[in-house]
């Protein structure tokens, strides 16, 4: 195990800190009894995290592919379980998304929620907790306690503070999940039966025979698949998305589905290379499938959650499809969409949160015609609803690129048709924007966005153009990691 | 001196008995958990304990001790949880403390014993003992009756066929005696003979434990018990079934694969029968019922892989599977009115009602389905694990599409007490002894899935 991890250098095990802050946050505020300063305890701590996680990527070496900032304890001794975390450039930024959307969400939660707020605060901080552990364990017992231990938050925060459908929403949505998860799980089991040990890193490449791989992979895949959603395992999302409370669609969007395809970059491709590549065909296939059939749903919909929520559909479908062409470009494409999706959906959805609370209704007709009565508000939205169909000098236009370019690299059809999608994206984008901003004719009263709005879409606003703009430093802490994983995949080619 | 459980167990039978007998009875409640509480300190400092007495047929060893210990717990939690609540008549409480030590008696010498003869009186003891105070109940007028002659006529049929296995075991052997069993058996494994006694004289573990084909006593007797005996018959004799269960299923470490078989089907049919039928339940009492006949199910995974390793996760999961009921049922025995069964819609609005049993509630349900952090899952880890390793992967698929499909009943307590909205919020008080009690239940099912090592370094030295 040792090999692949380069131990913590800090002067405090960092990793622990930022998983175990929010759990020791979310514990603190058992004993406080006013609401408000429930709401600033919180605050804090996510804002503290943050901070720290910065220092993540302030020490971060993007010049080796090995695990940073490692750490790694014994745990359960009879069956070799260890305490083992450590991040390489799939994670780095993957946490620091994470950490960052935390105190958004508690910002934006700040009226939304009013009632019940300590135990509201208690799930957000869970779900950070467990979201970071999920990216940063390097042992399969812990990735997978981390992974399920995800859900029961999530669950909570659908059940309790959703919308109208709540029970239908959160009971598909931990069944759906659950059961993709299981297994896993025994995939896991069957890997440590023929490893020897829990430890990720220790199991991959490791040339196992075909049909192993073959059954492993396919136990993998429909639990990352699930998670994506890909294509046919997609049906949880629109409900749960829908119904969930603002901060519970915003760390589902952007944080949630992120799982999905970093359980692909992370256990896929390195521990079954051979069946990654003989299942890729049926993979893109199904990408390509989500990308255009996302779009088109999107261009029918009526409401606004559930439209972002279809547009998740397909953006994931572009990040599927990097990941299975196998091409340095694609790879990288597919870890900036991961990331610049996770900016923009979690943007989009947290507009709508705003909207929502002053209008009451997701539906797009109710909120039509805005672009004279909230500017500011427009101004935002306009921003973003560009940045999802990837206009030019936004991120994630830099991200489809990458893509694209690796796609096109490896087979021809498939880069024409996600062109189709991206077209496609562009349509159903304008459309909504055009629907919100001219819409109607309509003299109503309702205020624009108050400062603490604008606040927490501001740093939003600054990633979507620094990505855009100038993506020079992620794409170069990324690379050496990505290069690693094209040359060990090549070695299976 | 190596008797001491045991003894203090029959003490507290016979002081019972005496406060049963006399006519103050004022405080026999209080003076059951101060005396409960001492029975777990005392088979505590007895663990290390170690001997045989009466010429072998008992033996004293940390496995005994420890699940003496888990007895105790259990026995002790159940005269907790029972408390103040009205459902069994007052005048009766003293007859009924008396017959669960009696019970508990029974299970620990049962726990210990390593012949044949002493494990059917010990066995009969604790049934007995069950039969007389499962009528006990003051809400309903039939229920109780059916259940009560349900699980007599159940339990004696069983025993019944457990003593003819025991018999042909007997006739094989030559012997009573575990330790000559041991040497005997395995040269007849491969005969019928031999597998059909192993697997008869199982049968009577099996019904405590209520694996499949002997399950048709558990959600009848579940839903007609009083919520005090339920508790108690969901829990503690399932310890010691699982506790014999591994003592004589290690006198076949090598047997031919056609015994691993049927107890492969039993486990499937149990998990699968049970988890589906579970899906249905309204009364609360009668799903932990079906969810007992799957749990039971799980628990054969770990028995039916022959090795130590199976073994010592039967007796974690076992452990963690006593935290875990007993909290579900705890919010049955609170939530009750009069000592009336608990539907799902009796659970809605228990979030406000009360946050902390509602959290209990949450805990435990996650936890049978086996979700982490929580102990369930750890169990259910390791059992996956052994039966795994000894290349049973069709029972590890059969159980992993189980837990899928159990977690739709159990996600229904949660959802019943978090998501729904009832009319009534009468706040539910909780009294500080049941705060404490909902605290050791989620203490001990989050540590056991955190932190399983401090719990495995001992349950380590005590399984063969």
């Amino acid at each position: 195990m040792e090999q692949y991890l380069v131990m913590n250098k800090l002067s405090f095990p960092i990793l622990s800190a930022t998983i175990f802050i929010p759990l020791a946050g979310a514990c603190l505020l058992f004993f406080i009894k006013h609401e408000r300063a429930v709401k600033v305890i919180a605050l804090i701590t996510g804002i503290i995290n943050f901070l720290i996680s910065l220092l993540l990527y302030a020490h971060f070496n993007p010049d080796t592919y090995l695990f940073q900032f490692g750490e790694y304890k014994p745990w359960i001794p009879g069956h070799s379980i260890y305490y083992a975390l450590g991040i390489d450039g799939i994670t780095l930024f993957l946490i620091l998304l994470t950490t960052l959307l935390a105190p958004l969400c508690v910002l934006c939660s700040w009226t939304a929620i009013a009632q019940r707020v300590k135990e509201f605060m208690f799930c957000i901080l869970l779900m950070e907790s467990a979201m970071i552990g999920v990216f940063c364990s390097l042992d399969f017992i812990l990735f997978y306690i981390f992974w399920e231990a995800m859900l029961i938050p999530m669950y909570l925060l659908i059940a309790i503070w959703g919308g109208p459908q709540k029970d239908y929403a959160s009971i598909k949505f931990f069944i759906y999940t659950l059961s993709g998860s299981v297994f896993l799980l025994v995939a896991i089991i069957a890997v440590y039966l023929t490893t020897g040990s829990f430890s990720i890193p220790n199991a991959m490449y490791r040339g196992y025979g075909f049909t192993f791989e073959y059954w492993v992979f396919l136990a993998f895949a429909i639990a990352f698949a699930i998670k994506v959603p890909m294509f046919p395992f997609h049906t949880w999302l629109p409900a749960a998305h829908t119904e969930a409370p603002t901060a519970g669609s915003v760390f589902l969007a952007s944080v949630l589905l992120k799982m999905g395809s970093y359980g692909f970059l992370r256990f896929c491709l390195p521990i079954t290379p051979k069946a990654s590549l003989f299942f890729a065909p049926y993979i893109i296939v199904l990408s390509l499938i989500a990308i255009i059939y996302g779009g088109f749903v999107c261009l029918r919909q009526t409401d606004m959650k559930r439209l972002i929520a279809f547009s998740s559909v397909a953006h994931m479908g572009f990040v599927t499809l990097g990941i299975f062409t196998f091409t340095l470009f694609g790879f990288q494409g597919a870890l900036l969409q991961m990331l610049n999706h996770g900016i923009t959906t979690g943007a989009l959805f947290l507009c709508v949160g705003i909207i929502y609370e002053r209008t009451h209704s997701r539906e797009i007709f109710d909120n039509s015609g805005l672009g004279k009565i909230m500017p500011v508000y427009m101004g935002f939205f306009g921003f973003f609803s560009l940045s999802a169909f990837a206009f030019p000098g936004t991120n994630n236009f830099v991200g489809e690129l990458y893509v694209l370019i690796g796609t096109f690299s490896s087979n021809k059809i498939a880069g024409f048709f996600a062109i189709v999608g991206a077209l496609v994206a562009a349509a159903y984008m304008l459309l909504l924007l055009k629907r919100i901003a001219w819409g109607r004719d309509d003299t109503r009263s309702i205020k624009d966005m108050n400062v603490r709005e604008i606040i927490y879409l501001l740093p939003l606003v600054v990633f979507v153009l620094w990505v855009g703009l100038f993506p020079k430093p992620f794409v170069h802490t990324i690379t050496k990691t990505l290069e690693h994983l094209v040359t060990e995949m090549q070695r299976f080619m | 001196m190596l008797l001491l459980p045991e003894l203090y167990m029959m003490l507290l039978a016979i002081i019972f008995l005496f406060i049963s007998i006399g006519k103050r009875k004022g405080n026999v409640v209080a003076c059951g958990q101060l005396l409960s509480i001492l029975g777990v300190v005392i088979s505590l400092s007895s663990i290390f304990f170690k001997g045989e007495l009466f010429y072998g047929a008992y033996r004293v060893d940390l496995f005994s001790q420890v699940f003496k210990v888990l007895l105790a717990a259990g026995y002790c939690l159940v005269i907790l949880m029972l408390g103040s609540k009205d459902e069994i008549e007052h005048e009766y409480i003293a007859e009924f403390y008396m017959f669960l030590s009696f019970s508990t008696l029974g299970l620990m010498m049962l726990v210990s014993s390593v012949e044949l003869i002493s494990i059917v009186l010990s066995l009969e003891i604790s049934s007995y003992s069950l039969y007389v105070i499962l009528p006990l109940r003051r809400a309903q007028v039939q229920v109780q009756h059916e259940a009560s002659i349900k699980y007599l006529f159940f339990g004696a049929i069983s025993s019944g066929i457990m003593l003819y296995g025991m018999g042909y075991l007997y006739g094989i052997c030559h012997s009573t005696f575990l330790t000559d069993i041991i040497r005997v058996l395995p040269k007849f494994l491969n005969q019928p003979i031999g597998i059909l006694a192993l697997v008869l004289t199982l049968t009577g573990f099996l019904f405590k434990l209520s694996l499949f084909p002997f399950h048709f006593w558990s959600p009848d007797v579940y839903e007609g018990a009083s919520h005090s005996t339920t508790t108690f018959i969901a829990t503690i004799p399932k310890i010691a079934a699982a506790a014999l269960l591994i003592r004589i299923t290690s006198m076949a470490y090598l047997a031919p694969p056609v015994l691993v078989q049927i107890l492969m089907v039993l486990a499937a049919l149990s998990m699968t029968f049970g988890n589906l039928v579970g899906l249905v339940q309204r009364d609360i009492k009668r799903l932990l019922a079906y969810s007992g006949i799957a749990h039971a199910g799980y628990i054969m995974m770990g028995i039916l892989a022959l090795s130590r390793e199976g073994n010592l996760s039967v007796v974690y999961y076992i452990t963690i599977y006593l935290f875990m009921n007993l909290a579900c049922l705890y919010t049955v025995i609170l939530l009750s009115k009069d000592g009336e069964n608990v539907t799902l819609d009796g659970l809605i609005g228990l979030s406000k009602r009360s946050p902390l049993l509602a959290f209990t509630l949450a805990t435990s349900a996650f936890s049978l389905a086996g979700i982490p952090p929580t102990g369930g899952f750890t169990g259910k880890l390791y059992l996956f694990i052994s039966a795994f390793r000894e290349g049973y992967l069709t029972i590890v698929i059969i159980g992993a599409v189980n837990t899928v499909i159990s977690i739709f009943y159990y996600l229904n307590l949660v959802r019943m007490s978090y998501s729904k909205e009832g009319n009534s919020v009468t706040p539910l008080k909780l009294s500080g002894m049941a705060k404490i009690i909902c605290l050791i239940f989620i203490f001990f099912i989050l540590a056991m899935g955190v932190t399983p090592s401090s719990f495995m370094g001992l349950f380590k030295h005590m399984v063969f």
